[in-house]
């Protein structure tokens, strides 16, 4: 049983790997690799969210926030202050880190709609501060971000992106499965079932939900370094509520608790209104929708319910 | 008082006001169902803007604003007996999405449906300013203050002098217990849905002639709302006026004394300090958890 469990979650990330590895010779032009490349990030994004969600049963709506502190972090310390852009990532990094070390503990004391409540209030305070500090970070005009270079390598090419995303999607995939599978994963798994009952059984529940709730941030703010170099322009939206929501419903949609989930969920839902111009003006609605429609008929999602259905199927 | 900060707090209480009808209206819903409705803001964007695209078709303006607020009514029962209602027994995170769901859902379809653009009311009676004290005060401020005050004479008088309102206020204290006394609590539910609604929408109408009205109206002004609801304590009535007018009140003093640019974050920076320090509000009760 356990042989198979672990045969099963290296085997999926070996599937991963693979698709990564082949999946440049099937995108026929630079449109496919831009949705590739964000569906990549949003991904990463989403796996971390995941861990906070899904296993640790605690919901964030604004996980966005972090995200556009570590895209603005890039932006401001590579192209204010001419730091090297790998440095000016990880200092971005740390800086998310303490931040959200520093806000875990009371944000995480409160449950269920105080929790959504002050995350969200959260993001809206990060989001509001990008978009007043004009000095900074251009307000809502925007700001450029330098490219990425890397010991003195200039990243500019798609495929040189796609494999920094690629590679980051399944070292990000990796760790979260080695984390669920720990010590801390079965703790997580725990506080999920009942926290209380976790506390009696002598689970420092509080640490571990710090530890995974610093964690999500920290790689929210990894994937939006990414994105701010990638894309080389950073506008405030990146840390709006709307995107904080973007996030929850690829979780959600690809079904909580669910690692590769989250990375079908992030693709769908970032490519979907690259390939359909109508929903340009229906986004919101369709989000919305999507939203709605998973959880009173799916609320597992699209990855743990297709899972029973074939299991139904074969047994 | 010197007339500049007795204007921050006549704009600070209108403000308030609004604040305080969209609080009531999540208080009503978080006692009977134990849902915060992340889509109360949309009821407010529903009220000012069905007014304006009604009146637009031709409707004169009472009959508009009438038009509106059983508008929301009507979104409002469908949002229970559609989604809430169908996922009762899911988890508190899954109901939470379901409601961000709806509330985006509304917001999409009234960009798509109506436009994008802002719109105005006019002001209810006149432009002309009124003189007190020094500080100007607009008609409109007096409209928001005492419909608000007449909304929650009629709320008080419903939940303690009629047995409907009683029976609402019942089913909040224990579910199972109005239902063992013969209340029908999911009419209670629906009720619940359609008073949070109209109160949404008529904050709505009472605004848009001071501020305008947009489909992405409802983020903030729900948001706010919320925040009202939870200083005064989440689930009590009289805690979400005073919640509501104390959130427009520190806004106003902020914009004024601090800075205008930041006067949003007021209502944010509340929620996080009282969710930290005081979670159960001023007039919350402190209730202990069950496992």
């Amino acid at each position: 049983m356990k042989g198979a469990t672990v045969a099963s979650r290296y085997g999926g990330v070996f599937v991963l790997a693979v698709i990564v590895a082949v999946l440049p010779w099937f995108l026929p032009n630079s449109f496919y690799f831009d949705v590739v490349i964000n569906s990549g990030i949003a991904a990463i994004v989403c796996v971390g969210l995941n861990l906070l969600i899904g296993y640790a049963g605690q919901i964030s709506l604004g996980h966005a926030g972090f995200f556009a502190l570590g895209a603005y972090s890039s932006a401001i310390l590579t192209d204010n202050l001419g730091w090297p852009p790998i440095v000016s990532l990880g200092s971005g990094l740390l800086v998310v880190a303490l931040l959200a070390f520093a806000i875990a503990r009371p944000i995480l004391r409160l449950k269920g709609h105080y929790l959504a409540m002050a995350t969200l209030g959260m993001g809206i305070i990060i989001s509001i501060v990008l978009n007043q500090e004009v000095d900074l970070t251009g307000g809502p005009d925007g700001m450029p971000v330098s490219s990425f270079s890397l010991l003195g390598q200039e990243v500019d090419s798609e495929l040189g992106w796609y494999w920094i995303v690629g590679g980051s999607l399944i070292i990000t995939v990796w760790l979260a499965l080695n984390l669920i599978d720990s010590a801390v994963g079965r703790a997580l798994r725990a506080v999920h079932g009942s926290e209380v009952a976790a506390q009696v059984a002598g689970v420092d529940t509080t640490r571990y939900k710090i530890l995974i709730f610093v964690v999500s941030a920290v790689l929210a703010a990894y994937a939006g370094s990414l994105f701010a170099h990638y894309t080389g322009f950073l506008t405030p939206s990146e840390g709006s509520f709307f995107r904080s929501i973007e996030f929850v419903t690829m979780v959600v949609l690809g079904g909580m608790a669910s690692v590769f989930g989250s990375v079908i969920g992030a693709a769908i839902l970032t490519a979907l209104p690259q390939f359909l111009t109508v929903f340009h003006d229906y986004e919101h609605v369709m989000f919305g929708l999507v939203m709605m429609l998973t959880m009173i008929f799916m609320p597992k999602g699209l990855l743990p319910s297709l899972r029973n259905w074939i299991n139904k199927r074969t047994s | 008082m010197s007339s500049e900060l007795l204007q921050f707090l006549l704009s600070g209480i209108t403000v308030g006001a609004i604040y305080a009808l969209v609080g009531l209206g999540f208080s009503i819903i978080y006692n009977a169902s134990h849902v915060i409705n992340f889509a109360q803001g949309e009821f407010v964007m529903i009220g000012g803007m069905g007014t304006v695209f009604i009146a637009s078709a031709g409707a004169p303006f009472p009959i508009a604003m009438i038009g509106a607020v059983l508008l929301a009514v009507v979104i409002g029962i469908s949002l229970q007996k559609l989604a809430i209602e169908r996922a009762r027994h899911a988890s508190v995170v899954t109901i939470i999405i379901i409601t961000i769901g709806a509330s985006i859902f509304l917001r999409g379809l009234a960009g798509v449906i109506w436009n994008r653009d802002f719109h105005s009311l006019p002001a209810f009676s006149g432009e002309q300013p009124i003189h007190v004290a020094g500080a100007v005060i607009v008609p409109q401020s007096l409209w928001i203050l005492g419909v608000t005050v007449a909304v929650a004479v009629a709320l008080f008088v419903f939940f303690n002098r009629t047995m409907i309102g009683k029976a609402m206020l019942g089913t909040a204290h224990n579910p199972f217990a109005a239902k063992l006394v013969g209340i029908n609590t999911n009419n209670i539910l629906i009720l619940s849905f359609a008073l949070a609604a109209a109160l949404g929408a008529i904050g709505g109408i009472l605004i848009a002639p001071m501020a305008p009205t947009h489909y992405q109206v409802g983020i903030m002004l729900g948001l706010k709302g919320f925040s009202a609801a939870i200083v005064g304590g989440l689930g009590s009535g009289p805690g979400a006026m005073v919640g509501g007018l104390l959130v427009g009140i520190a806004e106003a003093l902020a914009a004024g004394y601090i800075s205008s640019n930041y006067k949003d974050v007021v209502a944010f920076v509340i929620i996080l300090l009282v969710l930290f320090f005081m979670p159960s509000g001023l007039f919350g009760s402190r209730a202990s958890e069950r496992v």
